[in-house]
């Protein structure tokens, strides 16, 4: 497991209220109640803060489970890993 | 997650306060939307166990305020306010102004919010503005005023709560332009305008305050506020990197209509005042000045006098030698404060809590009412763990940030400001004077002269009845018998052939005292008989007894007096007084019990009056 998913599922943890070991790659809303549209915003806003970017609209609608957040935010860091090179 | 999980073992364990101060620790460490849902999901659980706040608040907006609602609870449970938020439909805000039975009302908020968009308010002076001409956009200017006349008008007549109404944020780029400030009547001082006819508002209702939202964007840079993609997408214009700053914001209005506030601002020296140790560095070493880094700690001075201009007292708290300290403060060229500014000094090497209390207690303050500003983080942690009600200030590493860390800090913030507000630091700088001018005095006599005393004894009138009474029945320390009399009893006694009811008033070169003593004496067979001597607290220690004595003494003898005697009835608060008759001559004529009676023979003895104090006796026609 990445320091990154690491971060994401700590992330998760808090915002659904479910301890951070019951939370695994391939959580998702339908398995994880409180994983609603209010909360998606908020997990999406958690991130942006604490990574500093922004995620497009597109890429939001990618986030389905949480192992798709956390690679998406590795690619998303690592372009701007390139760009600062 | 270390802290997370002691959180949740301190819960566990029934450890409220303790649960409750980690908490603090955890937003303060990572506030954000996830300690937030971290924080909140545990605060249910605290809730029952705390002594908090209770406040009620309405949002009424035209956007998207749902991820700000999380953040805005976090961070005032954390400073013991418990929010109950209720939020207005998108765009329902006119209707729930204006209906008596709409959701608003039913919730009874304490405070509503109103929240509105430029662009919803006045399309014609925002996207729209190039496609309509200059009477178009008076209109506009018109009408939004009108409009939010008739909202306040209609919110006084159903609601007594609070109203806090965000004012209008120009454009990041106006739509002409750099054309747009070429003209007087641009876009963005169509806004202005706008804007400053919503202070008006303000200023002429009572309870409605605005939110300077144009101001608030412009700060974090307009551009960078806003989240272009979240706005067309969920309706939420403020970029994640600021959801936190539009929270401090409302927290800023939270605190003073909550009454979180601090009175005074307790400040460390050593690298918080002045850059450097004054113990290591000596005055010339210590950074203080225009240049860097000495500027970063004057704009920190600059800072705390604004606090002090409006109303908050100044204090400090500084392990130190007291001497090598006080010649900083009072002639390093650098130093913007002075020691009259500080209300307190603690300057010792006495542990930081300590010094606190003695603080609080000094101003006469709760400790609640204190804030405490310290370089040294484990000084900070040290208060925090020993006194949870001082709200201590987070300071960042770099000294340049000091002084905005002060300014950032919501519990200084003031919603409005009276006579006594502006009054109070004037009355603390001359008791301070007075403190340090009896420290520089090298023995008491030096500060007795300096005081310039001039005490002025006078029979009871009319005027002074009220207050001597109250003094009878308010003072404990120095008080001979402590005989508490109503004011009609005053004046019988005053009326009973043979007594004398006398008052004591002072001035001295700082201020009128006012009426501070009181004396009642009864006349019979060649004796002059104390019923009662009393000083008020506020002017014990200056010698004055003496002086209201020697006239007493004075007066018998002048009527041909043989003795003047006393009682000393102790109590538990007037050991002050215990050896005043020992003092001034007098002899152990008998005691009972505890009391004790007291008599000078007027043939062989007298009182003198202070040379340093200059008595006014009453004049020999009054009696």
């Amino acid at each position: 497991m990445s320091a990154i998913f690491e971060q994401v599922r700590g992330i998760a943890a808090d915002l659904l209220g479910v301890p951070p070991d019951r939370i695994t790659s391939q959580s998702s809303p339908e398995d994880l109640e409180s994983w609603d549209s209010v909360q998606h915003l908020n997990i999406t806003l958690a991130l942006e803060q604490q990574f500093q970017l922004q995620f497009d609209p597109e890429e939001i609608d990618q986030m389905r489970t949480i192992g798709q957040i956390a690679t998406l935010l590795e690619q998303k860091l690592a372009r701007h890993q390139v760009w600062k090179q | 997650m270390e802290l997370r999980k002691q959180i949740d073992h301190l819960l566990a364990q029934g450890d409220s306060q303790a649960a409750f101060r980690a908490l603090a620790e955890l937003w303060r460490c990572e506030s954000g939307p996830a300690a937030a849902g971290f924080v909140n999901s545990r605060f249910q659980t605290l809730r029952p166990h705390l002594a908090l706040t209770p406040y009620r608040l309405a949002i009424l907006r035209s956007f998207t305020v749902e991820p700000l609602v999380p953040l805005l609870r976090a961070a005032a449970f954390t400073s013991g306010i418990d929010l109950s938020i209720h939020l207005g439909d998108f765009n329902a805000y006119a209707q729930e102004i204006l209906e008596e039975a709409s959701p608003l009302y039913q919730f009874a908020p304490d405070l509503v919010i109103l929240a509105v968009q430029t662009s919803d308010l006045a399309p014609e002076l925002c996207h729209d503005y190039t496609a309509h001409g200059p009477p178009d956009h008076q209109a506009a200017i018109q009408r939004v005023d009108a409009n939010f006349r008739d909202w306040v008008r209609a919110f006084r007549g159903r609601s007594s709560a609070h109203l806090l109404l965000h004012n209008l944020e120009s454009n990041p780029v106006p739509s002409h332009g750099v054309l747009d400030c070429q003209s007087v009547m641009g876009q963005s001082a169509a806004i202005h305008q706008i804007n400053q006819q919503l202070s008006r508002l303000a200023a002429e209702s009572k309870g409605v305050y605005i939110l300077d939202y144009d101001a608030l964007i412009a700060r974090h840079g307009r551009l960078h506020w806003r989240d272009q993609r979240k706005w067309l997408t969920v309706r939420l214009p403020i970029a994640a990197a600021h959801l936190l700053d539009m929270t401090q914001e409302w927290l800023r209005f939270l605190h003073p209509l909550t009454g979180k506030i601090a009175k005074a601002l307790v400040v460390d020296l050593d690298n918080t005042l002045w850059g450097g140790v004054i113990g290591e560095d000596g005055l010339a070493g210590i950074q203080l000045g225009l240049d860097y880094p000495g500027a970063a700690y004057q704009a920190l001075q600059r800072a705390m006098l604004d606090l002090a201009r409006r109303g908050i007292l100044l204090a400090v708290c500084s392990k130190n030698n007291s001497e090598d300290a006080m010649e900083a403060l009072s002639s390093h060229p650098g130093m913007l404060l002075r020691p009259p500014d500080f209300a307190a000094l603690r300057i010792n090497w006495t542990d930081k809590a300590e010094n606190l209390r003695q603080i609080a207690v000094e101003l006469n303050i709760g400790v609640d009412s204190l804030a405490f500003l310290d370089d040294n983080p484990v000084e900070r942690q040290q208060v925090r763990e020993q006194l949870p009600g001082v709200t201590v200030i987070e300071l960042p590493p770099d000294p340049a940030c000091y002084a905005q860390a002060l300014r950032d800090c919501p519990v200084f913030e003031r919603l409005s400001l009276s006579e006594e507000d502006l009054k109070r630091r004037q009355f603390y700088a001359i008791r301070q004077q007075q403190a340090l001018f009896e420290r520089s005095c090298s023995t008491s006599e030096d500060f007795y002269r300096s005081l310039l005393q001039e005490a002025e004894v006078a029979l009871l009138r009319p005027a002074t009845l009220a207050r001597v009474a109250q003094l009878t029945q308010k003072t404990n320390q120095f008080n001979l018998t402590t005989r508490r009399y109503s004011e009609q009893q005053i004046a019988d006694l005053a009326a009973r052939p043979g007594w004398q009811v006398l008052s004591l008033r002072v001035k001295d070169r700082y201020v009128d005292n006012g009426l501070v003593g009181v004396a009642i004496t009864e006349a019979t067979d060649g004796v002059c008989r104390i019923d009662t001597l009393l000083l008020s607290c506020r002017v014990i220690g200056r010698t004055l007894e003496t002086a209201f004595l020697a006239c007493l003494v004075e007066k018998a003898s002048g009527r041909g007096f043989r003795q003047v005697e006393g009682w000393f009835l102790p109590t538990k608060k007037n050991a002050p007084a215990r050896d005043f008759y020992s003092r001034h001559g007098f002899q152990l004529v008998s005691q009972d019990g505890e009391a004790s009676r007291w008599v000078i023979d007027l043939a062989s003895h007298s009182v003198a009056c202070p040379a340093w104090i200059r008595l006014i006796a009453p004049r020999g026609d009054e009696e």
